[in-house]
């Protein structure tokens, strides 16, 4: 093992010292000009370092060009609101271009010009402040402590238990009121926790008739006999409620047409039509819509959280967090030949809640029925 | 002739060639089957040297997996039934046939056998088997005459879930995915509805209407198309790549600046 | 130091102002406040600029906004969704976008200002934390920066779902399903939230006062809070040449720092005015409008929220019911743990520490990450377990980036959850004291110079040279991490006051294992064979690389 010979001298000049971590401000500041280089106007005081005048020139020079760019992009800035229109994806993007292009440019410009002038034209600064003990001082806090005491003393508070109980009194309703006043952000809480149990799918239309299933984006009624490719899917949603967004976020479905050999005893059977499924499109985890559905597979994934459920096998749990099956609609056909849910959903559709219960066990328990 | 090259070289050119391929395919389709949509007449009027040439084609690149008759084996589905619609998707696409077995097929450049000609050929022996969905023609899948807007709507009540809001693909469960569409022609767009290769479910013309889907497929190579008026597009998947943004561009440049800002001059040996 | 005399105009105004509020008084004292140097203090800033830009930009933005989620049928200039339903505030959003001159950079500026915003508090946050930048005096500054960083990560939320297009829909409605899966209070909040069953058409109304008024103004408020705590407290400095506990060596704040500061700001806006034009964010047009029965693959949360939603993603099933009632774990779990983890114990870590070291001092000078290890190991196992959730986060576009199977990607994250921090402790601890040995060779041996001795017998050596004075200087602003006294128990085996008991065993413990010298600088002087006396921290022989 070698040893480091402190004891050979090297000449400072000739030795590279090498540098790591945090450089400390105002190393070798000696070595800077002397007096008479120094910019114009800086004072001789301890700890201020004044740049010398040929760089504080540079600098100047330097700057100046900067604060120049910034105004003149300020003012291409100007133009470019002027001189372009907007109006659709192509000229938008000209705009944007040339908008955001030109006020890059004048802040960045500026930013750079502010650093060139401290850099170079203002003094280095290695000034010294002492700092004090963040406490004021036993003085100061006796001080302080008596003179509390004695307002207290004096305002009567202490002394007088009508007056401070009443205060108390007074004020504790005063605080209650902004709660009070913030009832009325809904409307009636008591047959919430119901309506979250219930879907438009349980409703008659107007005419006694069970709701007709209708393709989602187009609002066409489904002819059971026109969705007839195994493997085949389909976004559906209640007719009526096409774009009321309160109705579907518990009552969209996803209708799946199986092969009737594909589909396990999960699936209530009773309530398929010819190797039609329809379940909640609306993820049991936190409401997601799930619906990546894999045809060879027939596993429905959830794009939020990756709860995967088997559509084959009454799209109960398979992966993810999820902790229950995708609740299914009980479905049919009317006379027209069009698939109609024939119930509402026998369980809550979408997310938990404290109120919700063991609806499944419930629904297990009655023998199919909610 | 360094036009040529230079113009082969273009981004659009792809399409080009790709339209042209599909105009003539198409083209051809029309003469042949006047009524496309069925398949019995499209059989009947696929000439008998299409469905022999085909079968050898199968025989040499396909049967392997599929089966000498296309009964499928355990190696690759039964082929009865998915028709030529099926065959044009999948190859012409360069998924089949297939390099490597494994969760999905990938989308890859043709094999070299692979032509307008063998794609009609092998689809013709298909459909002679059982029938199934043929390739639509041109005026179909022309994005020219669909409506974008109603398109958009089906698109994301039918599509985005899989293949995100712009066709920028997506991932499925234990290694599948939803593929970008950003490659795909109007007609393997329209094919894929039709057909539903692999995991993907069918959306048979019944339920969503040929006009439907050309207006889906108008959305679809419309966005696609569309400049990103707000600068690069990240790749067009959301927040994700907009946070490494953040943070990579962002904060490593402001990083940068505070150093530069901050930083102590060398001081100059005289 | 007469430097010239006052302009007129200057002197008139300010003895008008002094007239008034005396303020010649507060100048004296802080027009010349020194103000230390380092790059990493500017870090802070960036979150400073940030929210400033968010102002303006977000003021524009309102100019032009509908917070409304009433129907309207779009007829603006976005051909795809022309005459298609939509609610006002989306519509409005389109306007902003390619309808207003500017709108669309405002928007995307105030979007990308938002994340810079949270990434600045978040990279601050770390900088202090690694430099002990926290303690005493400046806990409730630190806690005030816990409670700026809760309330970031609320107005990010919030603002987020104004749009209110397919993509911020989706976020609200995870939010509604983690609300509504809250024991006792969970329909409650939502009910009073959305005014009634979800969405509703109050939600955006309600959040945009939240975004533009409340939130705000509770920021503003803490922000000013903590700049003036700041000011008065005087900013920490590096351990250096001249630099003590008890002075702060610097810049004053008039001219310099005031210029560097505006310099600084100006980098930011500019910044952020670079990622508005060359950076698309958030493109609203393309998500479609908001409907609960859509929602798009690869649905993600803006950044700050990721490890939230990685954390929803890693959780296995899990619901109970009791009573009647139900309790969704596998939504409570994920979504309320990991951030009670890391926001609580970042606003604790400060008087836990002093709980195990029993330091009641004040500390100015900033400790090196590597002169406190087990702090920084600590830190750098936070920062896994934010990582590896927010990493999973992402877990379906690394999938579908990096062709991985999606189940495995879930599969992987549990295990790292709790995997991860733990090496990372280890592997931090190691280098911190690999770095401190390192120190201490730099003191004991001086720096390699490059020159190439022959000595008499023939053997080749490099000189070393002692460091530069001020590396020595910042090296040897080292301290001891300190621990409590006398936690040894007596000649009788009986521990002393405050010691006993298992609290007061596991606090005597912790604090042998956390304070004290690890490696010490000036151990590292003459032959490397007296490393063996420390060898209980790590094996001697390792310091034969670091020194030769």
């Amino acid at each position: 093992m070698t040893d480091t010979n402190h004891d050979i001298e090297q000449p400072d000049g000739r030795v590279p010292r090498r540098v790591i971590g945090t450089p400390s401000p105002a190393t070798g500041t000696s070595l800077l000009g002397t007096d008479e280089h120094h910019a114009e106007g800086v004072a001789d005081v301890p700890g201020v370092i004044p740049q010398n005048e040929q760089t504080a020139r540079k600098g100047e020079r330097v700057a100046a060009l900067c604060f120049t760019v910034t105004f003149l992009a300020a003012v291409a800035f100007v133009v470019s609101y002027v001189a372009f229109q907007v109006g659709d994806v192509e000229t938008t993007q000209v705009s944007t271009l040339a908008l955001g292009g030109s006020l890059t440019l004048a802040l960045l410009a500026l930013a750079a010009g502010i650093v060139v002038w401290v850099r170079m034209v203002m003094p280095k600064y290695n000034l010294v402040q002492e700092r004090h003990p963040m406490a004021s001082g036993p003085e100061a806090r006796e001080y302080v402590a008596e003179t509390f005491l004695q307002g207290a003393a004096e305002s009567g508070i202490t002394k007088r238990p009508l007056l401070r109980r009443t205060l108390l009194l007074a004020a504790a309703p005063l605080g209650v009121l902004p709660l009070v006043l913030l009832r009325d952000l809904g409307p009636r809480y008591s047959d919430f926790p119901s309506k979250l149990r219930h879907t438009v799918w349980g409703e008659k239309t107007k005419d006694g008739k069970n709701r007709r299933l209708v393709v989602e984006g187009t609002g066409a009624p489904i002819r059971a006999a026109d969705f007839n490719s195994p493997g085949g899917i389909l976004s559906v949603v209640p007719e009526g409620y096409e774009h009321d967004l309160n109705a579907l976020a518990k009552a969209t479905l996803i209708l799946i047409k199986f092969r009737p050999e594909e589909i396990k005893s999960g699936t209530n059977k009773n309530w398929t039509h010819d190797g039609i499924v329809a379940y909640s499109k609306i993820c049991t985890h936190v409401g997601c819509p799930a619906a990546l559905y894999e045809q060879t597979t027939h596993h429905i994934l959830c794009p939020c959280h990756q709860s995967t459920f088997d559509a084959a096998d009454g799209a109960k749990v398979i992966f993810g967090p999820a902790a229950r099956p995708l609740p299914q609609l009980p479905i049919a056909v009317d006379n027209e030949g069009y698939l109609v849910a024939t119930a509402d959903f026998a369980v809550p559709p979408g997310p938990s809640f404290w109120e919700r219960g063991d609806a499944e066990a419930e629904v297990r328990e009655n023998g199919g029925h909610a | 002739m360094n036009r040529i090259t230079a113009g082969r070289r273009h981004p659009l050119a792809r399409y080009a060639v790709l339209l042209l391929a599909l105009g003539l395919l198409g083209g051809f389709y029309t003469l042949a089957a006047p009524t496309s949509e069925r398949a019995d007449a499209a059989i009947a009027s696929g000439r008998a040297d299409d469905v022999a040439e085909g079968r050898k084609l199968f025989e040499q690149s396909c049967s392997s997996c599929h089966g000498l008759n296309a009964e499928g084996t355990a190696n690759g589905p039964t082929l009865v039934g998915v028709g030529a619609a099926a065959v044009d998707f999948q190859v012409s696409s360069g998924r089949m046939p297939l390099a490597n077995p494994g969760a999905q097929a990938p989308r890859k450049p043709t094999a070299p056998w692979v032509n307008d000609d063998t794609i009609r050929q092998l689809g013709a022996y298909i459909q002679s088997l059982g029938g199934g969905p043929v390739a639509p023609g041109p005026e179909q899948v022309d994005p020219a005459k669909g409506d974008k807007a109603k398109g958009g709507e089906l698109f994301r009540a039918n599509c985005i879930q899989c293949h995100n809001f712009v066709g920028s693909g997506g991932a499925l469960t234990q290694g599948k995915y939803a593929p970008p569409l950003h490659d795909a022609t109007p007609t393997q767009i329209y094919e894929a509805m039709i057909t539903g290769p692999q995991a993907m479910p069918v959306f048979n013309d019944s339920i969503i209407t040929p006009e439907q889907k050309r207006d889906m497929i108008a959305y679809i190579v419309g966005v696609r198309e569309e400049p990103n008026p707000g600068g690069a597009g990240l790749g067009r998947i959301g927040p994700v790549t907009e946070g490494l943004v953040a943070w990579i561009v962002g904060i490593s440049l402001l990083a940068l600046a505070a150093i530069w800002i901050t930083a102590k001059k060398r001081q100059a040996h005289q | 130091m007469s430097t010239g005399t006052v302009p007129k105009p200057i002197a008139g105004t300010s003895s008008f102002l002094d007239d008034r509020l005396g303020a010649g008084n507060f100048l004296k004292r802080n027009l010349r406040k020194v103000f230390p140097d380092h790059w990493s203090f500017l870090l802070g800033e960036i979150a400073l600029y940030s929210f400033i830009i968010l102002l303006l930009t977000g003021t524009f933005l309102t100019f032009f906004f509908k917070p409304s989620m009433g129907h309207v049928v779009y007829e603006g200039s976005y051909e795809p969704l022309k005459d298609v339903t939509m609610s006002e505030a989306y519509a409005s959003s389109l306007h902003i976008s390619f309808d207003v001159r500017g709108g669309l950079l405002m928007r995307q500026m105030h979007h990308w200002a938002a994340l810079l915003f949270v990434a600045g508090m978040m990279v601050h946050a770390l900088r202090v934390f690694f430099t002990g930048a926290y303690r005493k005096p400046r806990e409730l500054n630190w806690l005030i920066g816990v409670g700026l960083l809760t309330l970031a990560l609320l107005e990010g939320l919030t603002g987020y779902s104004l749009p209110d297009d397919l993509l911020s829909g989706a976020g609200l409605r995870i939010t509604e399903g983690v609300a509504i899966s809250l024991p006792l209070v969970g329909t409650w909040i939502t009910f009073f939230l959305f005014g009634g069953e979800y969405p509703g058409e109050d939600v955006i109304s309600r959040f945009y006062s939240l975004h533009i008024l409340l939130i705000p103004g509770i920021l503003l408020a803490l922000i000013s809070a903590h700049m003036v705590l700041m000011w008065v407290q005087k900013h920490t400095q590096m351990p250096g040449k001249g630099r003590t506990n008890t002075n702060v060596v610097g810049a004053p704040f008039y001219p310099a720092f005031m210029a560097k500061a505006g310099a600084y700001f100006m980098f930011t806006f500019g910044v952020i005015a670079l990622l508005g034009t060359f950076a698309q964010i958030n493109p609203i047009w393309l998500f479609g409008p908001y409907t609960p029965a859509d929602i798009s693959a690869g649905s993600q949360p803006d950044f700050y929220m990721g490890f939230l939603e990685g954390s929803l993603r890693l959780m296995p099933a899990w619901e109970i019911n009791v009573l009647g009632f139900t309790l969704p774990l596998s939504v409570l779990i994920p979504a309320l743990v990991p951030m009670g983890i890391i926001m609580t114990g970042l606003a604790l870590y400060p008087f836990i520490e002093q709980w195990v070291t029993g330091d009641r001092s004040e500390h100015h000078v900033a400790e090196r990450p590597r002169n406190n290890p087990h702090r920084t190991s600590i830190g750098m196992s936070a920062i896994t377990f934010y990582g590896v959730l927010w990493l999973l986060g992402a877990n379906d576009e690394i999938s579908s980036f990096f062709h991985v199977s999606l189940n495995w990607t879930t599969y992987v994250g549990r295990v790292l959850v709790f995997v991860g921090p733990l090496v990372a402790y280890i592997v931090t601890y190691r280098i911190c004291l690999g770095l401190q040995r390192a120190d201490a060779a730099v003191i004991g041996h001086g720096v390699e110079s490059g020159v190439i001795k022959r000595l008499p017998h023939g053997e080749y050596i490099e000189v070393h040279v002692p460091p530069n004075e001020a590396i020595e200087a910042h090296v040897r602003g080292k301290t001891p991490v300190p621990m409590i006294a006398g936690t040894d128990a007596d000649s009788d085996g009986i521990p002393p006051k405050g010691m006993r008991g298992p609290l007061g065993k596991l606090r005597a413990k912790m604090s042998k294992a956390y304070g004290g010298e690890k490696i010490a600088l000036d151990d590292g002087h003459g032959h490397g064979d007296e490393h063996g006396e420390h060898a209980e921290v790590g094996p001697g022989k390792d310091d034969k690389s670091l020194t030769h």
